[in-house]
């Protein structure tokens, strides 16, 4: 009797256990978002995703300007990330960005477009396979996707397309914050009559050829887009930074930046 | 087609509204229960609440005012709705007999000219600039005034002002104005000063324990049009938002908080800050008296950083 009950005892442990145990299921998205399931079917397949508070998206409750919405990715203690994808499940074209950090934080800050309120998520893949989900919601009146960019009006962006504005600035931490500009429309082909025309590679290297940070922008990163990346103390030293990158009709990016 | 998408979006948006409000067992009478405060000889102003634009307030959120003269009257902005401009009609009908002669709006803002359609089109009346403005943009605002005010909009519609006014002196309806045309909140924004009593309807140049709002700034500009304003006599001041004041209090207080806020993103610019870092900025306490001063903070940061971020970036070449 004694035996059976202990067992009893075990299993009805066992069994307020389990749950806690279990890996995330689709179901317990933090942000209950309707898409999850879909989001998860598009990005992941079959590999392993857990939502991970280490993961921290940075954006306003209310975006007061849906063209330009302000979006910092903190991937915090994280290690070992080798890629973050970051998308709007209720956008018209989902993913944002994809990014792989090299010899920088695996942090960025940029701005996109939202088409309706919608979760902002990053994804950070870590080595092992799994990917680590943060995200948050940000209110909009919307209508960001479907807009004409300003330039597509403009004869200015012909003449200055794919120029880069660029700036280093030491930090206290001894690191090197970079924050760069590329002119550009970055026409998500959604508004009549403009066809898709976006910046799609970005490769961000130090003088030597080290691989600092490699962003491939997708249509809803905002016109002009401007990246901000944080680079550790030592890996720079005196020499330059150059950028080199294209759009998806070929045209070149390249830039050096001095210290 | 695009008015007619534009009209069915606005119509299905009305009835969710209605349903909402039907199922929280509410009702409205959508009457902005308007009251003219004499504040003058034959001037008066209707004062809004200082909070944002909500379901709640229906947009009675901004000074409006009138001044009647020997022969008939002057309207200095129309409110947020056809229903606002209505009811401030009917508040002036009581307590004269007189005509309405001239209708001004002192800028673009939909919470200055929404109202236009309850008067004669042909006595709607705004600085050039204001004119094309409202005509470019007023179709956007209404939209967004929908969302936010909902049925207090109804009917509303965008009437642009067909008489072009410029600086100087102006006599209307028996009374002697001088119009001061400025610009910085806007592109273009006229201040009306009343010369019998010197009373001053400075328009959205001047807020009043008010955070500025700032969707069309230019700071520069606008502190420019400060120091003019400063330098007008005058016995009171009507600022486009808070109470009214006969000192320059109001003027200080918008100067310093503009200030405070252009210096604010040109140094979070030059130090490299990411939008979201500044987005995160304390207001200080000095300004905490404000209404609605974190969230303006937060608008202007979005409407503003982006300039003072390509000039850093300029420098940084």
């Amino acid at each position: 009797m004694r035996i059976i009950r202990t067992l009893a005892n075990a299993a009805t442990l066992l069994l307020f256990a389990l749950p806690l145990q279990a890996a995330p299921q689709p179901d317990s998205d933090p942000l209950a978002s309707p898409r999850w399931v879909d989001m998860q079917r598009m990005f992941f397949r079959d590999a392993e995703v857990v939502f991970d508070d280490r993961v921290r998206v940075s954006a306003p409750t209310t975006a007061e300007d849906a063209l330009n919405v302000p979006v910092a990715i903190d991937l915090g203690s994280l290690q070992g990330v080798e890629e973050v994808l970051v998308f709007a499940d209720f956008n018209p074209i989902v993913k944002a960005l994809s990014y792989e950090p090299g010899q920088a934080r695996a942090n960025l800050a940029f701005r996109l477009k939202l088409q309706q309120s919608s979760p902002v998520r990053a994804a950070a893949r870590t080595a092992d396979g799994r990917w680590h989900v943060g995200g948050t919601w940000v209110n909009t009146t919307g209508g960001g996707c479907t807009l004409p960019s300003t330039g597509t009006g403009s004869p200015e962006w012909q003449q200055r397309l794919n120029e880069v504005s660029a700036r280093r600035w030491p930090r206290i931490d001894g690191g090197t914050r970079l924050r760069l500009q590329i002119i550009h429309p970055m026409d998500t082909g959604l508004a009549a009559g403009i066809p898709v025309f976006h910046i799609d590679t970005l490769d961000i290297d130090t003088a030597d050829g080290r691989r600092l940070m490699r962003i491939l922008p997708s249509e809803p990163v905002s016109e002009n887009p401007l990246f901000t990346l944080d680079i550790p103390p030592d890996v720079l030293g005196q020499g330059a930074i150059r950028v080199a990158g294209r759009d998806n009709n070929g045209n070149p990016i390249r830039a050096e930046i001095a210290p | 087609m695009k008015g007619l998408s534009h009209n069915l979006r606005r119509l299905a948006c009305m009835l969710l509204l209605t349903l909402s409000t039907a199922a929280l067992g509410q009702t409205r009478d959508f009457d902005y229960r308007l009251s003219p405060q004499q504040v003058a000889d034959g001037v008066y102003v209707l004062i809004g609440k200082t909070e944002d634009f909500s379901l709640d307030n229906g947009g009675d959120i901004v000074n409006t005012g009138f001044i009647i003269g020997r022969e008939g009257v002057i309207v200095i902005d129309t409110g947020s709705s056809k229903r606002y401009g209505e009811q401030m009609r009917a508040a002036i009908a009581r307590l004269t007999p007189l005509p309405i002669v001239l209708v001004i709006n002192t800028h673009h803002h939909p919470d200055h000219f929404l109202g236009n359609q309850a008067f004669a089109v042909d006595t709607l009346a705004a600085l050039a600039d204001t004119r094309r403005a409202i005509e470019a943009e007023g179709a956007g605002f209404l939209d967004n005034m929908y969302r936010l005010n909902g049925d207090w909009m109804r009917d509303t519609e965008v009437a642009i002002p067909r008489r072009t006014l410029t600086a100087g002196p102006l006599e209307a309806g028996g009374r002697k104005l001088e119009l001061v045309a400025l610009g910085g909140h806007t592109v273009a924004d006229l201040a009306v000063l009343d010369t019998p009593t010197g009373t001053l309807f400075a328009a959205d140049l001047v807020f009043n324990k008010r955070a500025p709002t700032t969707p069309h700034a230019e700071i520069k500009r606008w502190l420019q049009s400060l120091d003019q304003l400063q330098a007008l006599r005058f016995n009171r001041l009507v600022p486009g938002h808070g109470e009214v004041t006969t000192g320059t209090d109001a003027i200080e207080q918008t100067r310093q908080y503009l200030q405070w806020l252009d210096q604010t993103l040109r140094d979070g610019a030059e130090q490299g800050l990411d939008m979201t870092e500044m987005l995160a900025l304390t207001v200080p306490d000095k300004f905490a008296g404000l209404a609605e001063v974190r969230t303006e903070f937060r608008r202007s940061v979005t409407h503003l950083y982006p300039a003072a971020e390509q000039a850093a970036l300029q420098r940084g070449r």
